[in-house]
C-alpha cells in the first residue's frame, strides 16, 4: 500500500495543484473557473470530441512510450519529434508509390515508418557510443534536420504534389488504409489506436518479463553496477535508442493510415515534446503513461471549447506546463517524506533493540 | 459649330500629349540625374516605363442596401488570429465592415493554434456550424482538409475558405487571390525606391502560397530594373509554421539582407514582419508591408515611417463581398479569383511615399497585367 501511495499520490497532487493554479489564472483574467472547467467537461459529449480524444490518446501514447524506453536507462531522447516526422514523410512517400494487396500494403508502410524512425535515432545513438556525444544535444539538432529534410522531400520536384496552396505526398491508395471503427456522427476511431495499446502491452512485457528489460532498468539505476554485472553499456544505449526511434516512427501512423493518407503541410508538430511530458507524468509505467496520454488528449481537445466561450485557450497550455512541473516536484516531496518516515521507523526499531 | 468642336478636340489632344511629354521629361530627370529625394547614390538603371494606363478603372461599389440581420457569421482564423497585423487582421476588418454595413446579427471568431492537429480545425468549424453560424469562413488554406470533412456534414451552411479550394463540396466558396500580381507591383515599387539597386524579400514559411509573393516580387523588380539584385530568405521550411509568428527571426533575416546591401525589404511573413520593420527602422532603410495597409496598423506603429507601401491582399474585400453575396443570396456572380482586375490585390499609398511619377508607372504595369500583356508567374525562379 505504501508503494501504491508513493506512485499515485504525486500525480494526483500535481493535477490538483495545476488545476488550482489554472483556477487562479482564470480568476485573475476575469473568467469563472468553474464555468471554464464545466465547458471543458461538457465538450466531451459534443460532436466528435470524444472520439478525437481517443484517437489523440493513441498518438500521444505511442510518443510517450518512445520517450519512456529511453528514460528507463536515463537516455533523454528529445528527438522523437524529428523521428516521427521523417518516418511519416518517408512512409507516406513509400505508401503512395506502392501497389500491394490490402493489409500487406499497410503493414509495409508501418514497417517502413518504424525502420526510418529507428535509423534517424541511430545517428545520435552511434555518435553517443563511439564519440560520447550527449544525446540531448544531438537529438535536438536532428529535429532541426528532420524539418528540413521533410520540407525537401515534399518539394514538387522531389516527391510532393501541389494541391491548391498545399503541398503533399501522393495519396496512399485505398489498399494501404487501415479501417477504423465508424461511430456515425461521433466520428471514426482509428484502427491503429489498437496498435498503441498493443505497443503498451509489449512494453510492459519487455520491461518486466525479459532479460533485456531487466538490463535496461539496471543500466538506468546504476550504469557502473550494471557494467559490473556483465551488461554491455554501449550495446544497451544503441538498442534502447533504436527501439525508442522505431516506436517514435509509428507516432503519426494512426492519422496517416486512418485519415489523411498523405503527409501534407498541416502535419501536426509537437507530439514528441508532449510525449516527454506524458512519460514524465506516467513515470514510464505503461498504465501511468496511458492515463497521462488520456489527460493530455482531454485537455487538448476540450480546450478548444474554451475559445468558444471567450476564455483564452492558452489556459490549457498553462495547465499542461503546471502539471509537468508539479509532478516532478511532487514525486521528490513524496520520496523525501517516505524516506524520512522509513528512517524514523528503522531508527525506532534500532532504538528498541539498543535499549533492551 | 462642327469645326469648332474639332478644333477643341485637336487642342485637347495636343495639350495632353504635351503634358505627358512634360511628365516623361520630369521622370527621366528623376532617374538619371539622381533626384534629390530618392536617388542620392545612383539607384537602379530603370527599364522603359510601361505605357500610361487608360482612364481610371471602374470601381462600382455604390452603396446599395443589403440586409444581413438574419446572418450569424462565424470566422475561424489561422494561427495569429486577430491582431497578427497581417491577413487575419484583414479578414477581421472585412468582417467588422460587413457587420456594420449589413447589420449582421452575431459574429463569432475562433483562432487556430500553431502546428495543431487536423481534428482541432474540424472541431472548430463544427462548433460554429452546430451553433447556427451561417455563413462560416475559414481563414487560411489550412482549413481546406477539414472543410472537406465538415462541409458535407452541414449541407445548408455556406462555407468559404480564404486561400484555398475544396474539391467536390458545393457549399464551400473559395476566396483566392492573385498574390503574384500584387507582389509584382511591390517589386516595381521596391526597384524605384532602392538607392543601391538591391532589394530583399523575407518569406515566413517556404510554402507555395508564400512563393507566389516571392515570384511576383522578383518579376516586378526585374521588369522595372533588369539589373537589380534580390536577396531572399524564408524563415522556416515547409511544415514548420512558426515562421509566421516570430518577429525575432524576421528581424535577423532582415538584418542579414540589409548587411548584404538591400535597402528596400518586402515581407510576406505574417506577424514575423514586425521584426522586418524594426530592422529596417534601425538601419534606416525602407520596407514594404503585406496583406493589410500596414502603415495604419497599431502593432507596427513605431516603425511605420519606414513603410513606403503595402501589397494589399484584400481579404477584407473578399470576406465582405462573400457575406454580402450570402445576404443577397447571390453567390453565382462571385469572382473566381481576386486579382488586380477586381481590385482583389493592389498597393497602398498611405504615408505619401509614392510620388505621382511612380503611381503612373504602377498604373501602367497594372493595366498591362489586367490586359494580359504581362503574365505574372506564381513560381519563383530559385
Amino acid at each position: 500500500m505504501g508503494i501504491l501511495r508513493g506512485k499515485l499520490l504525486p500525480p494526483v497532487l500535481a493535477i490538483l495543484f495545476s488545476a488550482l493554479l489554472c483556477g487562479i489564472a482564470l480568476l485573475v483574467s476575469g473568467a469563472n473557473p468553474v464555468d471554464a472547467f464545466g465547458v471543458m467537461v461538457s465538450q466531451v459529449g459534443q460532436g466528435t470530441t470524444a472520439v478525437d480524444i481517443i484517437n489523440s490518446t493513441g498518438t500521444y501514447y505511442i510518443a510517450a512510450l518512445a520517450v519512456a524506453i529511453g528514460f528507463q536507462m536515463n537516455l533523454f531522447n528529445i528527438g522523437v519529434e524529428g523521428q516521427y516526422r521523417v518516418a511519416a514523410v518517408v512512409a507516406a512517400v513509400v505508401g503512395g508509390s506502392l501497389a500491394l494487396p490490402p493489409g500487406l500494403h499497410a503493414l509495409v508502410v508501418i514497417l517502413v515508418a518504424a525502420l526510418v524512425g529507428a535509423l534517424w535515432a541511430a545517428i545520435p545513438a552511434v555518435l553517443k557510443v563511439t564519440r560520447g556525444v550527449n544525446e540531448v544535444i544531438s537529438t535536438i539538432m536532428m529535429n532541426g534536420l528532420a524539418l528540413g529534410l521533410a520540407a525537401y522531400l515534399i518539394r514538387e520536384d522531389v516527391f510532393g504534389e501541389l494541391r491548391g496552396n498545399n503541398i503533399r505526398t501522393p495519396e496512399i491508395p485505398e489498399s494501404g488504409w487501415v479501417p477504423g471503427i465508424p461511430l456515425g456522427s461521433a466520428g471514426t476511431v482509428f484502427g491503429l489506436v489498437f496498435l498503441a495499446a498493443l505497443l503498451g502491452v509489449g512494453y510492459w512485457v519487455m520491461m518486466n518479463r525479459t532479460r533485456f528489460g531487466f538490463e535496461l532498468k539496471a543500466s538506468g539505476e546504476s550504469a557502473t553496477a550494471a557494467a559490473a554485472g556483465g551488461v554491455n553499456a554501449k550495446k544497451m544505449v544503441l538498442v534502447a535508442m533504436l527501439l525508442s526511434g522505431g516506436i517514435a516512427g509509428l507516432v503519426s501512423m494512426p492519422e496517416i493510415l486512418g485519415r489523411d493518407h498523405t503527409y501534407n503541410l498541416n502535419f501536426p508538430a509537437g507530439l514528441g515534446f508532449a510525449g516527454i511530458a506524458i512519460a514524465l507524468l506516467g513515470r514510464n509505467h505503461p498504465g501511468g503513461i496511458a492515463f497521462g496520454a488520456l489527460l493530455w488528449a482531454f485537455l487538448d481537445k476540450s480546450g478548444l471549447a474554451l475559445d468558444n466561450v471567450g476564455v483564452p485557450r492558452e489556459i490549457v497550455t498553462i495547465m499542461q506546463g503546471a502539471i509537468v512541473l508539479s509532478v516532478v516536484v511532487a514525486y521528490e516531496v513524496v520520496r523525501r517524506f517516505e524516506l524520512a518516515a522509513e528512517q524514523r521507523r528503522v531508527g525506532k526499531q534500532l532504538g528498541t533493540v539498543g535499549a533492551s | 459649330m462642327r469645326r469648332r468642336m474639332r478644333g477643341i478636340a485637336v487642342a485637347a489632344i495636343a495639350l495632353t500629349s504635351v503634358l505627358s511629354m512634360a511628365a516623361c521629361a520630369k521622370d527621366n530627370g528623376g532617374s538619371s540625374s539622381g533626384s534629390a529625394n530618392n536617388n542620392a547614390s545612383g539607384g537602379c538603371k530603370l527599364a522603359d516605363k510601361p505605357p500610361v494606363a487608360g482612364a481610371g478603372t471602374s470601381s462600382s461599389s455604390a452603396g446599395e442596401k443589403v440586409d444581413g440581420s438574419a446572418l450569424k457569421v462565424g470566422l475561424a482564423y489561422d494561427i495569429g488570429g486577430r491582431g497578427d497585423a497581417s491577413f487575419n487582421d484583414s479578414a477581421a476588418a472585412g468582417l467588422d465592415k460587413a457587420k456594420a454595413d449589413f447589420g449582421v446579427a452575431e459574429v463569432k471568431e475562433l483562432t487556430a493554434a500553431p502546428n495543431e492537429a487536423e481534428d482541432a480545425k474540424q472541431t472548430r468549424l463544427r462548433q460554429l456550424a452546430s451553433e447556427g453560424f451561417n455563413p462560416i469562413i475559414g481563414v487560411g488554406f489550412a482549413y481546406a482538409e477539414s472543410l472537406k470533412v465538415v462541409a458535407p456534414e452541414f449541407p445548408n451552411v455556406k462555407f468559404a475558405i480564404v486561400d484555398g479550394a475544396v474539391d467536390g463540396a458545393a457549399n464551400v466558396t473559395p476566396l483566392v487571390f492573385a498574390e503574384e500580381e500584387g507582389s509584382f507591383l511591390a517589386g516595381v515599387i521596391a526597384a524605384y525606391q532602392s538607392k543601391s539597386c538591391h532589394v530583399g524579400f523575407v518569406g515566413g514559411v517556404k510554402i507555395p502560397l508564400i512563393q507566389k509573393f516571392d515570384a511576383g516580387f522578383e518579376q516586378g523588380a526585374k521588369a522595372a530594373a533588369p539589373e537589380i539584385k534580390i536577396e531572399k530568405k524564408y524563415l522556416t521550411p515547409a511544415g514548420d509554421f512558426t515562421g509566421f509568428q516570430e518577429p525575432t527571426k524576421g528581424q535577423e533575416a532582415a538584418k542579414g539582407q540589409i548587411e548584404a546591401g538591400a535597402d528596400v525589404l518586402y515581407h510576406a511573413a505574417g506577424a514575423s514582419g514586425k521584426g522586418v520593420f524594426s530592422a529596417a527602422k534601425s538601419a534606416n532603410v525602407k520596407a514594404i508591408g503585406v496583406d493589410s495597409d500596414q502603415y495604419h496598423q497599431t502593432t507596427v506603429a513605431d516603425s511605420k515611417d519606414v513603410i513606403v507601401s503595402s501589397m494589399l491582399k484584400r481579404v477584407d474585400v473578399a470576406v465582405y463581398d462573400f457575406v454580402k453575396a450570402v445576404a443577397k443570396n447571390d453567390l453565382a456572380n462571385f469572382p473566381k479569383v481576386f486579382d488586380l482586375k477586381v481590385d482583389g490585390v493592389g498597393y497602398s499609398t498611405s504615408g505619401d511615399k509614392i510620388d505621382d511619377n511612380l503611381k503612373q508607372v504602377l498604373d501602367g504595369y497594372k493595366s498591362q497585367i489586367i490586359e494580359g500583356k504581362i503574365k505574372v508567374t506564381d513560381k519563383p525562379s530559385s
